[in-house]
């Protein structure tokens, strides 16, 4: 379990970063939290003749909010989902969220970023990218680009980023007071990577029927999974428990869950319904208490 | 003797340098010009090898020699066990492999990455043959055939009968039958296994340095697979273990593979086991198959046990294997008064990685079964668990009890056990509760079991896998008794030593014996240094050495008893002389022997001390000077088995009786532990703190395999579970809240009257979980025979389950 041979780089800058992918391509790989990459390594299952440290590039380590989007640098690690009151306040459910990933100590060292790029088909993070319709920016030898989170996600652990190219930044929405969102996940052990997990995103209008909708899920498929029929199907209405249970086994129609060690596909269809109807349900008892509030905030 | 330190809980004095680090575990450990090795292993359950080219890798720069296959059978033996059986078992796959992870070829090289890197350049040509997984399967007609030499793939078949089986199965009002099946797992230690071996080819000593923990026979079998004189293998324990829980009893293979590359190198060779190797190619305890029968009275009354038991135990049956079959024998009825019993026993070969002992050795598989049955007994008979146990329970006046298999239980009060975990549990209120949550639709459910747990093997019992007639050879060496050596040993100041050989991997020896030591000689625990080193060189040892079986409590702690009353014996005599007074007439206290009826006149024991060392003509007579003494304890009773096979194959007889609580939910098919109450008996304790982590640790253990851990297999006998990411340990936040009672048996067999405890409740909570999770499954009408309960387990049981459901 000792890794291949490779050559390590760690700039201090994006600049140079950016010309050592172009030199290394597809044999180059990103090191930032290494929670994924140094088993993988070590397991001798990734071999890459050079890893480009970017722990240094303090340039990429930062929060901010851009034209009502929360902006997370590369650098930022997960623990900060946490602790960061902006995103706490702007986009609760990535705090929310961050206690399902893994533990404290791999939270530390973990990044946002590299978790969505590491594309693993049951990680929290890419979901939540799926569900809010982030935005990725990738910087390679041509440049800066924008990806968004539907042509993101290929197949397992694949991006549709070109190796040479890196992730600097994952834009989201931030939510407003009208928005609820839950995630709802079932992991055998604590910190597991989970069996099947459902985040999902409420925002009701005026009369308290849904403006919008969104609903990914992990562990059912090769990435997140996102049904549009089922979002259209809750938009508009009002939300009641048996648009709930209708939302929920439409959700089920379009997955093929593989069975494994841990899961059978049954199983998980079993979970995918019950969590899709679990978090919805809650994300909408969340908006409807922040509608609630706003308006007696305005009466 | 007066109970000062006995029973309190005195910090461990081992603590202080493993939290700063400072403990010297084998990977601490180096040597000048020292090379590692990697091990290259097999990607087949079973195929032939045709050829292996290693010329490429002895090419790569920073490698000094590749072993092979062609090497283990030029210069090694097959390993020896107890039983005829001619298969061989060689320390590397010799010809064929026969489990994923065996090992093919040894690369050593610089470091360990250059020789990771060189054994992935040996070509190994491979033909594969269809391979046999299951125990069962193994057994059938027609199924693949590990070793040709054998014909089949049965390592040792007994066939053990006690009292009148068929009789009582005649007279009984009620019969079940039920087949089981129990998982393979381990124990996965925090530390793997670890070696370093350096041979002097003028001396022909082989010095080994690893985190074996015994038992010592394994070291003549060793030594004999290595065409080494015992005497020229030199074993030298690392003074730290980091946790065995058994499973390092299994790592002499390695010290054979490693000694045979560092004997080809002519280099001394670390060999540090990676987790990946850990768990495909250690260790770990037999995945088994069972059909138990039962016979009743109306009731309750248990009257005969038969059991059908298939192990397997991997691609070869390794010493001391077959152990886990036969290690509970004496024990086999558990606490129950039952006089007839069968046990028809087969360990299988099988294409996986071979077995050994795992904490609670062969016990958690028969109680298993056994407490499974008495649940389903108690329901088709309408008593309730508790009450149908208490009626089989050998009473408390019956002690020292012989069992139908010749175990002799030292002494224990079953049902005041069983009652105080009830009591403590609110067993009453637990039931309210059930019939409450059962009404709302919730799967909740109690379980109780109950074990008793053998300590101190018996060197013998593992012959009992021979039939009798080849024990009654003139030629047959009988085996028996269990013995353990610790030399005490006071300086001219005073100060204490005791130099013990023990080898442990935690459980705080160094703690326990300052503790006797300074009841016994009247000093603080604190001015006691404990010196556990081992080395078959310079350490007095036996076959039987070693920390496994529980036994440091019974056999240790008895031994470093005797050393110290002879040194307080030779104390007394010194102080007796000086006083002129009679040894009788003496006492020992605060620091100072002094004269019962006058205590004004005494001598400080640092004056008896410096008489002894420096001012030898003041001595008695023809004493010898110095103040050491040896202390040896073997237990009388640990004979060889007897022509109708019976033998006491442990030597104390602890106790436990378990409660819990669980509640199953539907949607995840996840079991959550509610409640868990753990009661004990194991005779005097020493350091409750450290008895309380040990059965938090079995506890944990036995959880563990309930509900989370399997080392799985596929059909083609592909390891599944090769990382933590599958082989799912339970971490902190997966532990029950624990509630742990006492009740205290002495023993009669040991001066303090202790016993072990480090096994206990991993033989219990398996079958405790099972037990609630079946009652809470009960209203679904399903049957829980088969371990773990993981979630994809329990929700196929509860969705599959066509039952009518009740009480929704």
């Amino acid at each position: 379990m000792k890794p291949c041979n490779f050559d390590y780089f760690d700039p201090k800058t994006l600049e140079e970063v950016v010309v050592l992918m172009r030199q290394y391509g597809s044999d180059g790989k990103i090191l930032a939290g290494g929670q994924s990459l140094v088993p993988l390594l070590n397991f001798r299952l990734a071999a890459p003749a050079a890893l480009v440290d970017i722990n240094k590039v303090k340039e990429l380590d930062y929060v901010r909010e851009v034209n009502g989007k929360l902006a997370i640098g590369a650098l930022v690690r997960q623990r900060v989902l946490e602790t960061s009151e902006a995103i706490r306040s702007k986009c609760g459910l990535l705090a929310e969220t961050a206690e399902f990933i893994a533990h404290p100590q791999i939270r530390n060292r973990g990044t946002v970023v590299g978790s969505i790029c590491h594309a693993d088909p049951a990680a929290e993070l890419p979901a939540i990218a799926r569900a809010l319709d982030a935005e990725m920016k990738v910087v390679g030898p041509d440049g800066e680009r924008i990806i968004k989170a539907e042509d993101f996600f290929v197949t397992l652990m694949t991006t549709s980023m070109d190796p040479s190219e890196l992730m600097v930044e994952v834009r989201l929405p931030t939510l407003g007071p009208r928005t609820g969102w839950a995630f709802e996940e079932f992991a055998i052990r604590h910190g597991d990577f989970a069996i099947v997990g459902v985040t999902a995103a409420v925002t009701l209008d005026e009369q308290k029927n849904c403006a919008d909708a969104r609903l990914a899920a992990i562990g059912v498929s090769e990435v997140p999974y996102r049904d549009s029929k089922v979002e259209r199907l809750i938009m508009g209405q009002e939300i009641s428990e048996s648009l709930l249970d209708q939302a929920a086994h439409q959700m089920v129609e379009g997955v093929e869950p593989s069975t494994d060690l841990h899961a059978s596909a049954d199983q998980r269809k079993h979970l995918l319904r019950v969590l899709t109807k679990r978090a919805l349900k809650k994300a909408a008892g969340r908006a409807l208490k922040g509608f609630e509030k706003g308006r007696g905030k305005n009466a | 003797m007066s109970k000062t330190w006995i029973g309190k809980n005195v910090k461990r004095h081992e603590d202080p340098r493993l939290l700063t680090g400072r403990g010297t575990f084998v990977d601490d450990i180096t040597l000048p010009n020292l090379y590692h090795a990697a091990i290259l292993r097999s990607p087949h359950a079973h195929a032939n090898i045709l050829a292996i080219d290693a010329s490429e890798a002895l090419k790569y720069p920073g490698v000094v020699e590749v072993v092979t296959g062609e090497d283990v059978v030029q210069k090694t033996r097959p390993f020896s066990v107890v039983v005829k059986t001619p298969f061989k078992y060689y320390c590397a796959a010799v010809k064929k492999v026969r489990y994923v992870g065996e090992p093919v070829a040894v690369v050593v090289a610089t470091d360990r990455y250059v020789a990771e890197d060189a054994a992935a350049l040996v070509r190994v040509d491979y033909e594969p043959l269809p391979p046999v997984v299951d125990p069962e399967a193994a057994l059938e007609p027609g199924a693949p055939i590990l070793h040709e030499e054998v014909g089949n793939n049965i390592s040792c078949h007994r066939l053990l009968d006690y009292g009148e089986v068929d009789r009582a199965f005649a007279e009984a009002d009620l019969v079940l039958k039920e087949r089981f099946v129990f998982p393979r797992y381990s124990s996965v230690p925090l530390e793997t296994y670890a070696v370093i071996a350096d041979y002097d080819s003028s001396s022909g000593v082989l010095t080994v340095w690893s985190n074996f923990m015994g038992p010592f026979t394994l070291h003549p079998v060793t030594a004999m697979a290595l065409n080494i004189p015992e005497n020229k293998l030199r074993f030298i324990i690392a003074k730290d273990i980091g946790g065995s829980f058994g499973i390092k009893s299994s790592i002499y293979p390695y010290i054979a593979l490693i000694g045979l590359a560092a004997m080809k190198a002519s280099r001394p060779v670390k060999w540090i086991e990676d987790r990946q190797e850990h768990l495909m190619a250690s260790s770990s305890q037999t995945d088994r198959v069972s059909y138990r029968e039962v016979a009743m009275r109306k009731d309750g009354t248990l009257l005969a046990i038969k059991t059908k038991i298939i192990d397997g135990v991997g691609a070869y049956l390794r010493a001391p294997e077959p152990a886990t079959t036969f290690r509970p024998i004496g024990n086999y009825v558990g606490p129950y008064k039952v006089k007839n019993l069968r046990v028809d026993a087969y360990d299988m070969m099988t294409n996986k990685c071979p077995t050994g002992p795992n904490r609670g050795y062969g016990c958690h598989q028969i109680y298993f079964e056994q407490e499974r049955m008495m649940d389903m007994a108690a329901e088709k008979l309408g008593l309730d668990p508790a009450e149908i146990r208490l009626r089989n329970f050998i009473p408390a006046d019956a002690f020292p009890y012989v069992t139908p298999s010749g175990g002799i239980y030292d002494s224990g009060d079953y049902p005041k056990a069983l009652k105080l975990a009830l009591e403590m549990s609110q067993y009453e209120k637990l039931r309210e509760e059930q019939k409450k949550a059962r009404k709302e639709g919730r799967l909740f459910g109690i379980g109780i079991a109950v074990g008793v747990d053998p300590s101190v093997s018996n060197m013998g019992y593992i012959t009992v896998a021979m039939p009798a007639e080849v024990r009654s050879q003139p030629e047959y060496l009988p085996k028996s008794g269990a013995v353990e050596a610790a030399t005490v040993r006071m300086d001219p100041l005073g100060g204490v030593t005791v130099l013990m050989n023990s080898t442990p991997q935690g459980q705080g020896h160094e703690t326990v014996v300052a503790q006797i030591i300074a009841d016994e000689l009247g000093v603080s625990p604190d001015d006691v240094v404990v010196v556990d080193d081992f080395d078959t060189s310079e350490s007095p040892w036996s076959v039987s050495s070693g920390t496994y079986s529980s036994r440091f409590a019974s056999v240790g702690t008895s031994a470093v008893v005797i050393a110290a009353r002879k040194i307080k014996e030779k104390m007394f005599q010194i102080a007796a002389h000086t006083l002129k007074v009679s040894p009788q007439d003496l006492e020992l206290g605060q620091g100072k022997i002094f004269v019962r009826q006058d205590p004004k006149r005494n001598i400080s024991l640092k004056r008896v001390a410096g008489t002894a060392h420096w001012d030898l003509l003041r001595l008695p007579e023809g004493m010898e000077p110095g103040l050491e003494a040896r202390g040896v304890f073997h237990f009388p009773m640990a004979d060889a088995p007897d022509s109708k096979d019976r033998v006491n194959s442990s030597n104390t007889y602890g106790f436990m009786a378990e409660v819990a609580a669980v509640e199953v939910d539907r949607d995840s098919g996840q079991v959550k532990i509610l409640k868990y109450i753990s009661v004990h008996d194991a005779g005097t304790i020493i350091n409750p703190k450290i008895v309380e982590g040990q059965i938090y640790g079995g506890a944990l253990h036995g959880v563990a395999g309930a509900l989370f851990e399997e080392l799985v297999y596929d059909q083609e006998g592909q390891f599944l579970t090769g990382s933590f990411m599958d082989y799912l340990v339970p971490t902190a936040a997966e532990a029950p809240k624990l509630e742990i009672g006492h009740v205290c048996s002495p023993s009669p067999f040991t001066p303090l009257g202790s016993k072990g405890a480090g096994e206990s409740s991993s033989e219990t909570a398996p079958v405790l979980i099972a037990n609630a999770v079946a009652d809470a499954l009960a209203p679904l009408g399903v049957k829980v025979t088969e371990l773990p309960l993981t979630p994809k387990r329990v929700w196929a049981l509860i969705h599959d389950s066509s039952s009518t459901e009740v009480g929704r």
